[in-house]
């Protein structure tokens, strides 16, 4: 407490100095000759326009120098790759205009300050010259938007055939992730299914749900596309993995994709960043909530054997959790009035 | 004459205010009536456009005071996470309790800091304030076309602010869904501690603003195109009436699709309807509401959410182009190509929304055709960083707060715009979507270049809101802290934004990928500190100049061309005294043939140069 009024004193202190100086200059520059302190305070505001501009670059080249181990992360998806390149091409382009227009700004401010006898040119317009600062960023926009929507449709197409696929489902405030298991196909789901067990809402009367399995971390196998099945429970959450370039929202009531290949493997890339707890983290990129900022998940990144070693590890769902407990009892229940309502509605239809 | 009877009935003005009959000549009384005001209908339920514009500018101040502090509070927990701050806790009780800022009132913090900045300060504040003083002004007119609704308007917009402040002062606190105000989240009561009574005060506090707006809008439009002085044609008008035109037009057709989200989320919320709910299971049950869709809730959102950050920006386009101009002492280069790149950007406000929505989903054929429409938009915006440029070029640039703080402006313009190629295209959003790059982006190119122009208005039009200049030296010292602040506060950013540091994170704890970026946290707290304590500089210039500052001795104190300086020094109601002055040339000829500055009132001389103005 004793420090807050101390900084709360001192704050207002300095800001009593500083509007009785600038009350002072009023009268000082009255006394001077408007004209005159007008004028010079032209000349140094002028020159303080350039010396923004030097030291703004001086300030940005310090920041990248110092922030060069953190600018950047390695692309581990085959995507990520051509989405860095692109970023690169963008930021030349965007580079020199800024730079450039940036520069003229500042020393234009600088140049032609105010001194007295001096008149402005009058220059109300130059066709020719607007005409060329209009197609030359239309053509370096429209190459930029080429490059952009071919990337983007290699990105959202459709998945590679041989791609596996893992369904991740957000909640406040955590993801869970389910594996199709040997049968390679993930089992069909309804949300009225959804229990406190059954926490995807599986459809166990569909046959391929019964060997799915429900993991604690995302796994994936280098170098092979996986397939990302996004859906959301109770508010919109969303997927981001940064070192893959990865982000899709997951939607309540909707299914959304993103596919990718990753490229480097967890090991290889604690190898590479030098620190033996690396980990690929999924990150909740879409604000859900009170605890939206610690809704974290793991990718692991691994080899087919590896992979094939963790999946069998892993028990099917349905045979570990569900069969032969209530929650069987429960999800008989809710399908048995989940047909009626759908027999109901039948009717209802074949009615009108 | 039995349509100037009804109009009087509704207002004391409208009797001194000409009408153009359909020859163009322009009847007027000879004698301008004297109503005896009270202290109640003068600043409280005033008509009169400048206090009414003097009404959005003191509470659009107070707003960005509150929600500056806001975002201070919050800055204070990113930057220095678990250290306690005892007053906090003196001051919010169980919200920052042990004096550190619980999440539940970070989200809350963070919510009401965007909506109040972009509504109530960006929109409001700043449209509502030059609207209302220059439109009349600087078209030559005696005040709005419907004094009376404009009254209205203002008077909405304080109701849509008493809703706001209440909400703050409820046990469970205001809305914590973000200003986008997304459902689910903020659609369904148990998914939040601000979804509760909050979220409710939050629409209803929208719903009030839009109408007000909508006021406000219609009388703008309505003004500029009937109401003009003779001569005054629509290329003869200040670019700043032109800005402000078109982002009243925008805010006509945009705002009542954001009223129809904010009402369909009331009924989801109170009624049982499902317009954006499906499929939801929270709080331990299903929920009835079934067959909506959260993403159509978005597409409306963004439909308004677009163009407003375009009805943010033009009138600041419209103040620095005339600024800029006016110290510069040369004629704004490119007049006609200003307009159009306005008009191309009021219209491609309409067809960009869906920028804001690649990774929802959304068909990517869809977002290609969006990712083209959005790169367009930078053409325009190019166009007129390159006229403000050449205007700047061979000119005589006196260097007052208000040109200052237009130089800038344009400085922020660039940098923000251009991280906007990066966003706009959907392959590269991807990574960027959503991270601090985002934040970076959009608090620099819409939030302060915003911000600066508005406050360059304000030093701008100081002498003719209150008779009196703001302090210089004050303007100067709070321009610099401004300009290098901003920089330090949201530069940084980008930095973060491009590893994928998430926005809307009340704590890195949790994640070790981003853990190297504590320090650069910390750096930007400091530096926002910094920069809101130059605005309690202003703050004080601003008050202690209305009482105090020194007296405006001339009518045209920074020898401008355009018709509002042609009036007394503190015009009264009914803006001039005699008639109004005819105009005869466009606002912009300064330095032309040995004159410093030719006023709009000047008549050209045999054989002037003329341009098709």
């Amino acid at each position: 407490m004793g420090t807050t009024i101390v900084i709360t004193i001192a704050v207002v202190l300095f800001v009593l100095v500083v509007f009785q100086l600038a009350r002072m200059m009023e009268y000082v520059s009255i006394l001077r000759g408007e004209e005159k302190s007008r004028t010079d305070n032209d000349q140094l505001q002028g020159k303080l326009m350039l010396v923004f501009l030097i030291g703004g670059f001086i300030a940005l080249g310090y920041s990248l120098w110092a922030m060069r181990d953190h600018l950047w992360i390695e692309p581990a998806a085959v995507h990520a790759r051509w989405l860095d390149s692109m970023f690169f091409i963008t930021l030349f382009f965007t580079g020199i205009i800024f730079v450039l227009t940036q520069v003229l700004l500042f020393y234009f401010a600088y140049k032609y300050r105010h001194r007295p006898g001096r008149q402005a040119l009058y220059y109300p317009e130059n066709t020719k010259l607007e005409m060329w600062w209009t197609v030359i960023p239309a053509i370096v926009l429209t190459t930029l938007v080429i490059i952009g929507v071919y990337r983007w449709f290699q990105i959202t197409g459709p998945e590679p055939e041989d791609s596996m696929v893992v369904e991740i489902t957000g909640q406040q405030f955590l993801w869970n992730y389910r594996y199709p298991g040997p049968d390679n196909k993930l089992g069909d789901f309804e949300f009225r299914y959804i229990s406190g067990i059954n926490k995807v809402g599986i459809d166990f009367n569909d046959p391929a749900s019964r060997d799915d399995f429900m993991a604690t971390e995302m796994h994936a196998v280098v170098n092979k596309p996986i397939l990302l099945r996004i859906r959301a429970k109770d508010v919109i959450h969303s997927v981001g993995i940064p070192y893959m370039r990865v982000k899709m929202d997951a939607v309540p009531g909707l299914v959304t994709r993103f596919w990718f290949i990753p490229t480097i493997t967890t090991k290889e890339m604690r190898e590479r960043t030098g620190n033996p707890d690396f980990n690929y983290e999924i990150v909740c990129d879409q604000l859900c909530g009170t605890g939206h900022y610690g809704m974290k998940g793991i990718l692991v990144v691994e080899t087919q054997e590896e992979f094939d070693a963790w999946a069998k590890s892993q028990p099917s769902f349905y045979e570990t959790y569900v069969k032969g407990t209530e929650e069987e009892v429960r999800f008989a229940q809710v399908s048995e009035q989940l047909k009626k309502e759908r027999e109901g509605q039948a009717q209802k239809g074949a009615k009108h | 004459m039995a349509h100037e009877m009804q109009t009087a009935v509704s207002s004391p003005v409208t009797d001194h205010v000409h009408f153009q009959t359909v020859e163009g000549e322009i009847r007027e009384p000879e004698h301008i009536p004297h109503h005896k005001e009270n202290f109640v209908t003068k600043y409280i339920f005033s008509q009169d456009h400048k206090t009414i514009g003097k009404q959005f500018l003191f509470t659009g101040m107070f707003w960005a005071f509150v929600g500056g502090l806001l975002s201070l509070i919050f800055r204070l927990q990113l930057g220095y996470p678990g250290q306690s701050f005892p007053i906090l806790e003196t001051l919010f009780g169980k919200w920052a309790a042990g004096g550190i800022i619980t999440p539940e009132f970070y989200y809350k913090l963070v919510t009401m800091h965007g909506t109040l900045l972009v509504f109530f300060v960006l929109t409001a504040g700043l449209s509502g304030t030059f609207a209302n003083l220059l439109i009349p002004l600087q078209c030559g007119a005696r005040d709005m076309a419907s004094p009376f609704l404009n009254m209205l308007s203002y008077w909405f917009f304080f109701a849509a602010s008493v809703v706001m402040l209440i909400s703050f002062f409820i046990p469970d606190g205001a809305a914590d869904g973000g200003w986008t105000f997304y459902p689910p989240l903020n659609g369904l009561r148990e998914a939040s501690i601000g979804s509760r009574a909050g979220a409710d005060y939050w629409l209803i506090g929208m719903a009030l603003f839009i109408i007000s707006s909508l006021l406000g809008g219609l009388n703008y439009i309505t003004t500029v195109l009937n109401l003009r002085t003779k001569g005054m044609s629509m290329n003869r008008l200040p670019l700043t009436v032109w800005a402000l035109l078109i982002t009243a037009i925008l805010g006509l057709i945009s705002f009542p699709v954001l009223l129809g989200a904010a009402i369909l989320v009331l009924f989801d919320r109170n009624l049982g309807t499902s317009f954006f709910l499906d499929e939801i299971f929270i709080g331990g049950r299903h929920l009835d509401q079934m067959g909506g869709n959260a993403i159509l809730y978005q597409h409306l959102f963004w439909f308004l959410g677009h163009p407003e950050v375009y009805i943010i920006i033009l009138p600041a386009f419209g103040l620095v182009s005339e600024i800029i101009a006016n110290n510069a002492r040369k004629p704004i280069f490119g007049y006609r190509a200003m307009v159009l790149s306005m008009l191309a950007i009021a219209i491609l406000a309409f067809v960009v929304w869906a920028h804001h929505m690649f990774v929802t989903g959304l068909n990517p054929f869809v977002a290609s055709v969006f990712v083209f429409l959005t790169l367009l938009v930078a053409v325009p915006s190019a166009v007129k960083v390159f006229n403000w440029l050449a205007t700047l070029w061979q000119g005589n640039i006196r260097f007052t707060p208000a040109m200052l703080f237009a130089i800038g402006f344009v400085s922020l313009f660039i940098s923000g715009g251009l991280t906007g190629i990066f966003l706009g295209n959907s392959a590269l959003d991807i990574p960027l979507h959503d991270t601090y790059f985002v934040v970076a982006h959009f608090h620099i190119v819409m939030g302060v270049s915003a911000f600066f122009g508005m406050v360059a208005g304000v030093y701008h039009w100081f002498p003719k809101m209150f008779g009196r200049y703001m302090n210089h030296t004050l303007g100067y010292v709070h321009f610099w802290i401004t300009l290098v602040g901003a920089y330090l506060v949201f530069w940084p950013m980008h930095y973060m934004g491009l590893i994928g540091l998430p926005r809307r994170v009340w704590s890195l704890d949790a994640y070790q990928n981003f853990s190297m970026y504590g320090d650069m946290n910390r750096f930007m707290t400091d530096a926002a500190m910094l920069v809101f304590f130059a605005q309690i500089l202003f703050i004080l210039n601003f008050v202690y100049s209305i009482f105090w500052g020194r007296k405006v001795t001339v009518k045209n104190p920074w020898q401008s061309n355009s018709l509002e300086w042609t009036t007394e020094i503190v015009p009264g109601h009914g803006n001039w005294k005699g008639p109004i002055p005819t105009v005869y040339r466009w606002p912009y000829d300064y330095s032309k043939n040995g004159d410093d500055f030719i006023p709009q009132t000047e008549p050209y001389r045999p054989g002037e140069e003329k341009l098709h103005h």
